[in-house]
């Protein structure tokens, strides 16, 4: 059992570190074959002498062989230092970390709740197979699936910030406060709308799946030895299927983590939240290569971290991958 | 109820049989998406979107049946020529990401080092978010219409390279392909021979099934403000437009547009899912 943690770790931190690695450089390849010259982004046209604008370019790299320059950014990299942020002007883990926060909350928020509502949802519609209730929950799940997160977004805008006028729109903090003074009442009250459209999109694949494998389990010898000892209803589901398919939900809900920080990207940019996904926008559009870059790295590790509580779960959590592996040593 | 309409021709499909009504879908779905994909270039874009501001941000009428914008102009036909753009654009990123795919999927099945860099290369694809990896190619390419397309190109071939792979390797275990490495047929002709006519119709699936992927991500990315420039009819740009009018509360600027959009997606889904009927009968009656 110990041998096996300390491979499944070995394993684990060399994936870890070769994929890093391997982020890193094909991303630094990408940003460096675009034709942005960091330069001029830097000045934002403001007139420099040429001495200057040399050093910036000695700064910046600009004429280098790549290789040089990768090798450069590793270095830092391994410092931990990500560079400057070309519109924020400090230091890019520090623009991460703020910013990180306020995503966090909010993709943890409606990851939590998505995952509750979507579970309860597959089993429903799982128990009540070919029924009407079955049937709205696919439909809802199909057209979910299917509908753009952003477009959601400006729905539950129009329908909550406008019509009915109950939440603010857009804006991370209200006019006039600055951005360290406000509640934490006011921070939630922009927190709901931006959660309830994450969840809402989120449910859906998590619903679908967990349906699926009820209907599955359900059909299952055992479930039809427990219906002829006389169980039935939901004592049925708790006793003999729920334990079987909480933990692939739970998997499921944890490798997709990449799709749920694609989700916040969007649903930050409509609701205007302070978020990583906005800041990756405002890099992007931009052209802040380094806050870029930071944000792609950050974001590969949080899928990372999805992947391997995944793992985690399916290695060491179930019981039945348990077993197995005790009759194959 | 209609026992005695037996032959009455607009109730065929009633009576029709399964392999029929699939076609039949297949055929009405494939006819709408086109004739919204062809009216691109049937509508002129500058007299058909004349602005006119004496009939601006008019609600849903039967004159506007999806209402008018900021500037006048109809948001029906703005919302088709966005989808033609949007289809077009699915269009061509399919196609890049399919090819990208099958040479993956068959280099794959050269060697065990050729698999480990495809695994690898899946792997570093799938470890990034998805938005994330377009903006950052959409970028490398300098942006613009090509970079949006490229981004979206470049990046949507993971989930059939997977699948081709996979099946790949299962197909490279059977009795008939160790027969032909025996007779000495060279490793092209048995992909040709071979592989090739047992994965082509998850190729069309896949490829099919792709199109609403790319479509989105399409919409996504120029919704964030990528690419697409602002005086084209992108739906993404679309809506990125209205989100600055919805406070004045016209929704249909947003709604429609949307609407449309999860409309077109869906309708690739139905055929997708129907093709793959009508390609694997033998899984479509469990």
């Amino acid at each position: 059992m110990n041998k096996k943690v300390l491979y499944f770790i070995r394993n684990k931190t060399i994936h870890f570190i070769l994929l890093m690695i391997a982020v890193a450089i094909f991303n630094f390849i990408l940003i460096d074959l675009s034709p942005i010259d960091p330069v001029n982004i830097y000045l934002q046209q403001s007139s420099v002498s040429e001495a200057q604008r040399a050093a910036l370019e000695q700064y910046w790299g600009v004429g280098q062989p790549i290789t040089t320059k990768i090798w450069n950014w590793l270095i830092n990299l391994l410092q931990g230092n990500l560079g400057t942020s070309l519109i924020y002007r400090v230091p890019v883990s520090q623009v991460i970390i703020e910013k990180f926060e306020a995503s966090v909350v909010l993709m943890l928020l409606s990851w939590l709740i998505s995952g509750l509502i979507g579970f309860f949802l597959g089993v429903v519609a799982g128990k009540n197979r070919d029924s009407w209730i079955d049937k709205i929950i696919k439909i809802y799940c199909y057209i979910l699936q299917s509908a753009p997160s952003f477009w959601i977004g400006l729905l539950i805008l129009i329908i909550f910030g406008v019509e009915l006028g109950w939440f603010p729109i857009g804006l991370g903090v209200p006019i006039g406060t600055m951005e360290s003074n406000v509640t934490i009442w006011q921070w939630l009250a922009r927190l709901v709308l931006p959660v309830l459209t994450l969840s809402l999109v989120g449910v859906a694949p998590i619903a679908m799946y967990t349906r699926n494998e009820l209907v599955e389990v359900l059909s299952s010898d055992y479930v039809l030895f427990a219906k002829a000892r006389g169980e039935f209803g939901w004592p049925l589901i708790e006793r003999q299927a729920l334990r079987n398919i909480l933990l692939p939900a739970l998997t499921l809900q944890f490798l997709s983590f990449s799709e749920l920080f694609g989700g916040a990207v969007l649903v930050e940019q409509v609701f205007s939240y302070p978020g990583i996904g906005q800041t990756a926008v405002a890099a992007g559009l931009q052209s802040d290569v380094p806050l870029l870059l930071g944000i792609v790295l950050v974001s590969a590790v949080f899928v990372f971290v999805g992947n391997l509580i995944a793992d985690i779960l399916y290695y060491f959590v179930d019981p039945r991958t348990k077993e197995n592996e005790s009759f194959d040593v | 109820m209609f026992k005695n309409k037996k032959n009455n021709k607009p109730w065929f499909l009633y009576h029709a049989n399964l392999r029929v009504k699939t076609l039949f879908i297949i055929i009405v779905a494939s006819l709408i998406l086109i004739s919204i994909f062809l009216s691109n270039f049937f509508i002129n874009p500058n007299t058909a979107l004349t602005t006119d501001f004496s009939n601006i941000n008019q609600a849903p009428s039967f004159e506007h049946i999806f209402g008018t914008d900021w500037m006048g102009r109809d948001m029906f036909v703005r919302t088709i020529l966005g989808l033609g753009i949007s289809i077009g654009v699915g269009a061509f990123a399919s196609v890049i990401s399919t090819i990208i795919a099958i040479i993956l999927g068959s280099l794959s099945s050269v060697n065990s080092v050729a698999d480990e860099f495809v695994a690898s290369v899946i792997d570093l694809f799938g470890s990034i978010p998805h938005i994330l990896l377009i903006i950052l190619i959409s970028i490398s390419c300098g942006g613009g219409f090509y970079g949006v397309i490229l981004g979206v190109g470049l990046t949507h071939w993971t989930p059939l390279a997977r699948v081709l792979r996979a099946e790949i390797k299962k197909i490279k275990t059977t009795e008939f392909i160790k027969l032909s490495e025996q007779l000495g047929k060279s490793k092209w002709w048995i992909i040709k021979k071979h592989i090739f006519p047992l994965v082509i119709s998850q190729i069309i699936v896949g490829v099919i099934l792709m199109f609403p992927h790319a479509i989105m991500h399409e919409a996504s990315i120029s919704f964030l403000g990528f690419g697409l420039s602002p005086h084209e009819p992108a739906i993404g740009i679309i809506l990125a437009e209205a989100m600055g009018y919805l406070s004045t509360g016209a929704w249909w600027l947003a709604f429609y547009p949307g609407l449309s959009l999860l409309f077109i997606v869906l309708l690739f889904d139905l055929i997708g899912e129907n093709v793959h009927k009508l390609l694997n009968p033998q899984t479509t009656n469990t």
